[in-house]
């Protein structure tokens, strides 16, 4: 566009364009374009998003972005889920609230994933943010069940309050009931990983005056009996986390529960069932051909009876289970879910070396085979074999996120007793819109180079007890040009690959290694030559300045930042680089 | 493969062994325009890759750096590389499936510069000898990776070609036709037979126990786990919260056949002083002697701390006992707090009691503990 008519269009006017423009990815664009558009658009960005809150800092953000109305951080690396960052790692969100109280008053949303977050920091949002709405913790851990009561009876607009997997201290006390009598806004509720009791009463109450509600889940505390009477009270429901799901079911129970089930019309998503005993199953027999979404993961029901369930369900997109179903209950996926996208398989017992059922890799594969929209894996199994991923490669060409997980580390094929390097490496290939990819079970420094030169849209990758040397390490780094986010545990990879790539840590959001083969001294040198990464040693033995140089870091999590070093370190954390080893003074 | 990590200290690492040259030329391509996103607030992802641009960029590398011979060949085991054992070619009796460019066998004399690794060298010798090295364009690959290594990599089979472990020799390497392609190439080849698979399953028990200051998370340290499962720390990659509540599902169903066992049950550890909590799994101890027993291990280099010495390895069975002492005698004492909030002393009701009943452990100072104890023996006689 030639600059002259860039500058007859008034600011206002570029400014109502803008509010059209919603990705980040297309708002970057037009910032770069001249001064002035880079001020219109900042000015008129509401929404944030930051995936690593150590790459930036509070006031950083709003110094760019004054006018922020819903803000989404992620804190810790991925491996947290696994224990592998140590309690007290960082990832505190206060000072963001704190810094935005005072510059957000109007702040509407925020969404968290993997941060701690404290009574005091819910208490000041309730407070400080006038028209709040949305309140979305994923996996965050740090606040007690005081906190959400002060969410609940200050936010006046409250839409969304969605705790997803999160370790709440449960107080036990009457948080549900805080909500006032006058709320009626709630669109979204989810307390399903709350250990303790709500009050019954309110709940019928809340969820009678909320009309718009669309999404429930309800955790284990909320008895099948009450089930019911909640479902008639919102037959508008979307999404429904049942509670536990079990009970004898005497008939008039069962023909409540059956009709209350049947009236909710609108039904896409179901999810819950803890404690699920299997006759209590056919009271959702009439929603199952319209739901889209079935998270049985915390149900063990047996094949014949998840297969009776499953093969009513035609219009599934996502499906979540535990391997318990074993194959043939996947094969009856494959024949029935013809739409299906997603699939996660859990383990139902992890510590138990003796499996009496069977889940291989042939129910995955089944399911490749019936299902030719499928795009979305997650499967932990024990055994698997190249021709089986040749299959599935050659079957989901489609496939964007593959994450196989065979339980026993360095299991070689069971049919060849070869690795998994060919294996895996047709996945790659095949799929040339792999955007997360999970490896596991026997590979050499092979499978790296296929990953290296095939995945071209790979932006996720993690590794563990894979590989042989340094060359492993260097093929993922020196290619895979969309890698943001790389994970590594127990892998021989060491110093050399690492420095030799430093400038590609630029272009990535983080990298994390542990159990590796990389030095002290590496990490240093690292740090020293890229100032604009963070890298932090995670190490319980001592401060780098009585470990030697040559001595392996336990874990080591390195990320580009424009904040500098962080300040918030625990005593196990350093920031480190060849002059001074950073430490909080 | 893995060496234990000791081994590594020979070489001399984190010496500036290899260049660090700024935004390779591979990088710069995908923003034709020159302009640098800096995309560190993750609003956009640097995703629109002209992959034309990619690919030919990537096969100007390969050529450069020799790495025609190493075009990838997916056929199925053992039908196109001549090293592999291909004692299952049998059974494979379909084409190959994915054939790309032939394999090559020939060595390709390289281009690659003798980069060494020097052992101990001091940091401006070894910035001298890779000169050259860090010169060169990033994308050319003139350096080589010597493998960090243990000594029975040598010992493979035909393994001229492949990837060579160097323990701290400088002279091997020039030697060998280790350059990138070869490695890459045989290595796949000569991999894995049986040999490499003992050699890495050997690795996975030692990386659990071997971690100094006794690991995180899990008590390795229990006697009932059988050597070969050594429970490794975040492993299968499960996230507590669904272990935890898969444990009392599995105990509460009665269709299932609920072992005590199965399942895990993870609590917080905290110890006055120590700078972190850690996380164990109750359900992988079957008495108080286990627990505690992992506990000591998993605390042990808090204590070395305290007593102002450094955390190595070496140390650590004089720590324990010495730990073992403060526990057991009046200095430390195990508490923990049960599904009523009061804080308990550990060992006064049945194991199966505590497990159900305990939400979290701490490891408190004898001294403040002193008022736990009538309460206890409240507490139990009120049970029974």
């Amino acid at each position: 566009m030639p600059a002259l008519m860039a500058f007859s269009f008034p600011e206002d006017v570029m400014e109502h364009i803008f509010t059209f423009i919603d990705s980040d990815k297309d708002r970057n664009s037009v910032s770069l374009v001249c001064k002035s558009w880079y001020e219109i658009e900042r000015w008129s960005r509401r929404r944030v998003f930051i995936g690593n809150c150590y790459a930036a800092s509070p006031r950083i953000v709003i110094r760019r972005f004054p006018e922020v109305r819903s803000l989404s951080l992620k804190g810790k690396p991925h491996f947290a889920d696994f224990n592998l960052v140590p309690e007290g790692w960082g990832a505190c969100v206060d000072p963001w609230i704190s810094a935005m109280a005072e510059a957000y008053p109007t702040l509407e949303e925020l969404r968290l994933k993997r941060m701690v977050v404290t009574d005091e920091g819910l208490e000041l949002i309730s407070r400080a943010f006038k028209n709040f709405r949305v309140l979305v913790l994923s996996s965050c851990e740090g606040f007690t069940t005081d906190g959400l009561g002060a969410i609940a009876a200050n936010c006046r607009n409250l839409r969304e309050l969605d705790l997803r997997e999160c370790e709440v201290d449960d107080r036990c006390g009457h948080w549900l009931s805080c909500f006032p009598e006058t709320c009626t806004s709630l669109v979204s509720l989810n307390f399903a990983c709350l250990d303790g009791e709500v009050s019954f009463p309110a709940l019928e109450r809340l969820v009678g005056r909320c009309t718009n509600l669309k999404t429930l889940r309800l955790n284990r505390a909320v008895p099948l009996e009450k089930l019911p009477n909640l479902l008639k009270r919102a037959p508008q429901l979307v999404d429904l986390g049942t509670g536990s799901f079990s009970v004898d079911l005497y008939p008039e129970l069962s023909s409540n529960l059956l009709g209350a089930v049947t009236g909710c019309k609108e039904l896409k998503s179901l999810s819950g069932f803890w404690d699920v005993t299997p006759a209590c199953l056919p009271s959702i027999y009439p929603v199952c051909s319209g739901i889209t979404s079935l998270n049985l993961s915390y149900a063990t029901i047996r094949r014949p009876d998840f297969v009776k369930l499953v093969s009513q369900c035609h219009n599934l997109h996502q499906l979540w289970v535990l391997d318990y179903i074993e194959d043939s209950g996947l094969a009856a996926v494959a024949s029935s879910c013809k739409d299906l996208k997603e699939l996660r398989v859990f383990p139902s017992y992890i510590n138990d070396a003796e499996q009496n059922f069977q889940l291989t890799e042939r129910g995955l594969v089944s399911v490749s085979e019936g299902c030719p929209k499928l795009r979305s894996v997650l499967y932990f199994c024990h055994q698997m074999s190249n021709e089986a991923l040749f299959t599935i490669a050659r079957n989901s060409p489609n496939m964007t996120r593959f994450r196989l997980c065979i339980i026993e580390p360095h299991t070689p094929d069971y049919l060849t007793q070869q690795s998994l390097d060919a294996g895996f490496g047709a996945i790659v290939q095949h799929c040339k819109g792999l955007q997360r990819l999970s490896l596991s079970g026997l590979l050499t420094d092979r499978v790296f180079e296929y990953i290296g030169n095939y995945g071209k849209k790979l932006e996720m990758l993690s590794v563990a007890f894979a590989g042989e040397s340094d060359l492993g390490l260097h093929h993922v780094l020196s290619g895979c040009p969309s890698l943001r986010k790389l994970e590594i545990r127990d892998c021989p990879f060491g110093d050399k690959a690492l420095l030799a790539n430093a400038a590609k840590l630029e272009t990535m959001r983080s990298l994390w290694m542990s159990s590796c083969s990389v030095t002290l001294g590496a990490c240093k040198l690292l740090g020293q030559k890229m100032p604009r990464l963070n890298v932090e040693v995670i190490d319980e033995r001592g401060s780098p300045e009585s470990l030697p140089d040559d001595c392996l870091v336990e874990r080591l999590y390195a990320y580009r930042t424009v904040a500098g070093p962080r300040f918030d370190m625990p005593s196990f954390v350093w920031t480190v680089d060849e002059e001074s080893n950073s430490r909080p003074s | 493969m893995t060496p234990p990590p000791l081994s590594v200290v020979e070489e001399g690492q984190g010496q500036g062994n290899v260049s660090l040259v700024p935004s390779p030329a591979s990088l710069e391509s995908r923003n034709g325009s020159g302009l640098k996103e800096r995309n560190y607030m993750g609003l956009s992802d640097c995703s629109s890759v002209d992959s034309t641009a990619i690919s030919s960029l990537s096969e100007e590398n390969k050529s450069s750096m020799n790495l025609k011979a190493t075009e990838l060949t997916l056929g199925l085991p053992g039908s196109r590389l001549p090293d592999w054992d291909g004692s299952n070619q049998g059974k494979l009796d379909e084409k190959p499936l994915f054939p790309l460019l032939p394999s090559k066998d020939s060595a390709a004399a390289s281009s690659v510069k003798n980069v060494v690794s020097g052992n101990k060298r001091g940091f401006s010798d070894a910035m001298d000898g890779f000169s050259e090295v860090k010169n060169a364009p990033f994308t050319e690959g003139n350096w080589m990776f010597t493998g960090t290594g243990s000594d029975t990599e040598s010992a493979q089979p035909g393994s001229q070609g492949k990837f060579t472990l160097n323990a701290g020799v400088n002279s091997t390497i020039s030697s060998r036709t280790t350059s990138l392609n070869l490695g890459v190439k045989s290595v796949s080849g000569n991999g894995h037979s049986g040999v490499d698979s003992a050699m890495l399953n050997e690795i996975v028990p030692s990386k659990g126990h071997e971690r100094p200051g006794g690991g995180n998370g899990n008590g390795n340290g229990n006697g009932n786990q059988p050597a070969a499962k050594a429970q490794v720390v975040g492993w299968p990659p499960i996230r507590s919260y669904r272990k935890n509540t898969l444990a009392t599902t599995s105990k509460n169903n009665d269709e299932v056949d609920g072992k005590p066992g199965s399942g895990a049950l993870f609590v917080k550890v905290s110890m006055d002083g120590a700078p972190y909590l850690r996380k164990v799994d109750l359900r992988a101890y079957t008495t108080y002697q286990d627990l505690s027993s992992a506990l000591e291990k998993m605390f042990s280099c808090f204590t070395i701390g305290q007593c102002g010495s450094h955390g190595a390895p070496g140390r650590e069975s004089l720590s324990e006992s010495k730990l073992r002492d403060l526990l057991h005698g009046s200095e430390f004492v195990l508490t923990y707090e049960d599904k009523d909030g009061d804080w308990m002393l550990v060992g006064d009701v049945p194991w199966d009691m505590f497990i159900d009943s305990c939400k979290r452990l701490r490891i408190m100072k004898g001294s403040d503990a002193i008022g736990l104890a009538p309460r206890a023996m409240e507490k139990s006689r009120s049970r029974n």
